[in-house]
Formats: C-alpha cells, structure tokens, sequence
C-alpha cells in the first residue's frame, strides 16, 4: 500500500509579537528636491502630501536597514533569535537577485538556518509576506517567522526625473508572527490579495536612466492614480469581510504610503462603507515618502511611538503596487 | 439617457463632493482649472464617478481634453 503522507501540525492561528523599523537619518526636503529639478514644495504637499523624506547614505545597503529593524522587531517580540525559524524579505530594490537579502540578514541578527526567501510584490510585499507568514505559523511549517519589508528605492531613481524622485525613499520595517494559543487569540486575518497583470507597464524600472542601480523606476502617474482611488477599497473590504468583521470595526487603517491623495481616497471610501469617522488613517509618508513593501511597517511603527496604535487594536493594513498587485489584512495589535 | 442639463446637474454634484466646491459654482462655461481650482488628480476621481453616473469611459488621454466643464457635459452627452 501506498504510504500516507503525514502533515505538519497546524495551530488555531497566528498572531503579531513583535515591531521594528529603521530610517535613515539623512532627511531629504522638497526644497532640496527643488533645487535640482523643475519642481516645488508646495505642489508636491498638494498633489503627493510628502513633506520630506529618509534617504540612505551611499555606504548603507538594503541589507543594513532590513537587519537594523528586524532585530528590533525580534526584540520587540522578547523572543531569542534562536526561536525564529522563518525569514521573508519582501522588497524589489535589491542591487543583485543573488545572494538574497532574507539569508544575510537572517546571519546578521543571529538567527541560525532559518528558512530564509525574498519576495517580490513591489509596494505589496509586506502584506503579501504577512499573509504567507501567517499561513506558514498556521499550518505548522514554521514557529516564528520574522517578516521585513526593506527598500533603497533611492538607488533605482532618476533623480532628474521629477515624477518618480519627488516621491520615493528609504527605509525598511519588520514585524514577528508565531502561533496564537488558541482561537480568540488569533490576531492575523486571513489576506485578501491579487493581481492585476494587464496593468504590468504601469509601474516599471526602464534601463540605464544614469541611477545607481542601472535602472530608473518609472510610472504611469495618473493610471496608477486611477486604479488605487478605485481598486484599493474593494481590496480592503474584502479583507475585512474575510476576518469576519465589519467596517465599523476597524480602529486604525494602514494603507500603503503611496501618495496622500490615494490614503485620503481610500478612506473616504470605507467611511462610506461604515468605516468611523473616528478610524485612525496613517499619514506616515508626510515625514517619510513612498519607501514600497516598507511603508506599511513604518507607519505601523510610528503610529505605536505616538500613541495612535495601541494594544488591542483592530488594525486594517493594505499594501498596493507594481505588478499591479495588492494584498490586505485584518490585525489585531498586540 | 441623461440630457445635458441633467449631465451638468450631476457632474455638478460629483464635482462637490470631489472638490468640495458649491455645485452652483459649476456652470458650462468654466475651466476646471482655472476657474474651479480643480487639479490633474481630482479630475481623474471626478472622471472615474462620471463614468459610473453616465455609464461613459473617459479614459486619460481624452480627460486631459475636457478643459471646460462644457466640454465634459458634450463629451459625456456624446458617448453614453
Ligand atoms: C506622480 C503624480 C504625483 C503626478 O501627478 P499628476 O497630476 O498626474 O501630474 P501630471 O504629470 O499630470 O502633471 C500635472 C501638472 O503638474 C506639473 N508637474 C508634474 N510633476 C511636477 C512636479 N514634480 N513638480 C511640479 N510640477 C509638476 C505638470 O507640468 C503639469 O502641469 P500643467 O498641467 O501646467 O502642464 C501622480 O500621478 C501620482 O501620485 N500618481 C500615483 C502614483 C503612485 O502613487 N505611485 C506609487 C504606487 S506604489
């Protein structure tokens, strides 16, 4: 007789433990910007929100920042390193496919032979890993997995260009996700993602364009602009109603940090879903810029140091981006 | 199928709530931009509620066309 395949152990579900990000500390302001290319602050406060941004210096990499805020995160989550076994790096600003960022970063914290993988999602990644971290945690593949979104977008723009170099930055931001003890404690929904291929051309990297990288990001601005105002709502919804909630439910709502008018959009949206008025929006790439799989974290993680996120949070995370692609889930804040 | 004095009552009132600009304000002879201040990416949110209103596709090459609100009313009256 043919042998049965055993499975892994599954567990009720899974939950967040732990927070991290880092910045660099080179702040970038719109003037600054204005300088170099035909642009000015206050059209960029209008159309985009960004009031200033975080680059990285020339010597710092991607790798630094993914492993200064996932350690921060595996501190946060009071776990030792050892008791990670899963490592995902969501980003899409790698200066090489090989080696990945997810295994040096993993060495970098010390947590030893992880099952370590980067993917890509573009400004997705990061609800996308948390949806892929939470299934690994919950069908009892892994204990604890760490999972970082981490851009240097600054390496891969024209900075002639002034309608990608006005928006993007760097950063990076983590979180830690292992097993809840049992039903009502799980605090990660299940996520609502997909894909929309037909608009590939959308968002692109063009060769040469004289960045670091030897390729620019390019955008069709006002197509994206179009599909996230209208796309990004249901996406949400979705998520919610996959959790079992409503939109009246949600305290805090962290959509990617694309451009303002999007966030303001997009929430405007959901309030008229039923969403409170009193739902607390992040507002993050105002200080910070667009930094991709990292936004979502990063304004996670400021909303805790001012206090806009709190302990037991129903938290709605959308992230949204080349591809096109777009992931979302519920949270329970921890 | 609308007439254009309902047309420009709608697009009056998507106007408003895209722009929060008096729908009286919005007659045919005035230039989104110049006159009603309305910028690129309001016009792309007030284009995507025309198009569910009228059941029309304006699509942004045509968009950046439509510089009167004139011009939407005669563009939606014609293609929906
Ligand atoms: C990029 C974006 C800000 C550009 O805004 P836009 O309104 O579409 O810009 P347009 O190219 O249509 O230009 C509108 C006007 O502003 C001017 N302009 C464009 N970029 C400018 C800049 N950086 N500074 C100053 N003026 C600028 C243009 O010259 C044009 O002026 P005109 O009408 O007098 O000719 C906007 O499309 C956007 O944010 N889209 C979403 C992209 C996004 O979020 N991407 C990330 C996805 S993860």
């Amino acid at each position: 007789m043919t042998p049965v395949l055993r499975l892994a152990e599954p567990v009720a579900g899974a939950r967040m433990l732990g927070l991290g990000s880092h910045q660099p500390e080179r702040v970038v302001t719109n003037d600054e910007l204005a300088q170099r290319i035909d642009t000015n602050d206050q059209w960029i406060r209008e159309r985009v929100g960004i009031r200033s941004r975080r680059i990285a210096a020339d010597d710092v990499s991607l790798v630094d920042m993914a492993s200064d805020a996932g350690a921060r995160a595996v501190k946060d989550s009071g776990l030792d390193p050892s008791e990670i076994d899963g490592v995902l790096v969501a980003t899409c600003t790698m200066p090489n496919f090989i080696p990945n960022a997810a295994a040096q970063t993993a060495e970098r914290i010390g947590i030893r032979a992880p099952a370590a993988f980067d993917l890509n999602a573009a400004c997705a990644g990061f609800c996308y890993g948390l949806g892929m971290a939470a299934d690994m945690v919950r069908g009892g593949t892994a204990r604890h997995v760490l999972i970082i979104g981490a851009e240097k977008l600054s390496d891969w723009l024209d900075w002639d260009d002034r309608s990608t170099a006005i928006i993007f930055a760097d950063g990076a931001g983590a979180a830690v996700i292992g097993p809840a003890p049992d039903a009502a404690a799980v605090g990660v929904g299940p996520v609502a993602w997909g894909s929309a291929g037909e608009m590939n051309q959308a968002i692109r990297i063009l060769d040469g364009h004289g960045s670091k990288a030897g390729g620019a990001l390019h955008q069709e601005g006002q197509a994206v602009f179009r599909w996230a105002t209208t796309q990004v709502a249901p996406v949400a919804l979705r998520a919610i109603e996959l959790a079992g909630l409503t939109p009246a439910d949600i305290d805090v709502f962290v959509p990617h940090q694309a451009n303002l008018r999007i966030v303001e959009a997009v929430a405007k949206k959901l309030r008229r879903h039923g969403a409170r008025e009193d739902m607390r929006v992040a507002d993050d790439i105002v200080y910070s810029g667009n930094t991709s799989s990292a936004s979502v974290p990063l304004a996670l993680d400021h909303m805790r140091a001012d206090g806009r996120v709190r302990s037991g949070d129903t938290v709605l995370l959308v992230g949204f981006g080349a591809g096109l692609s777009f992931a979302g889930q519920v949270v329970r804040f921890p | 199928m609308a007439d254009n004095t309902e047309i420009l009552a709608g697009l009056a009132e998507i106007v408003e709530e895209v722009a929060g600009i008096d729908a009286a304000e919005v007659s045919a002879d005035k230039s989104f931009v110049d006159d009603l201040d309305i910028d690129s990416l309001s016009m792309v949110e007030i284009a995507v509620q025309a198009e569910d209103k009228f059941g029309v596709k304006i699509p942004d090459d045509q968009l950046a066309e439509l510089k009167t609100v004139g011009d939407a009313v005669d563009y939606i009256a014609k293609n929906q």
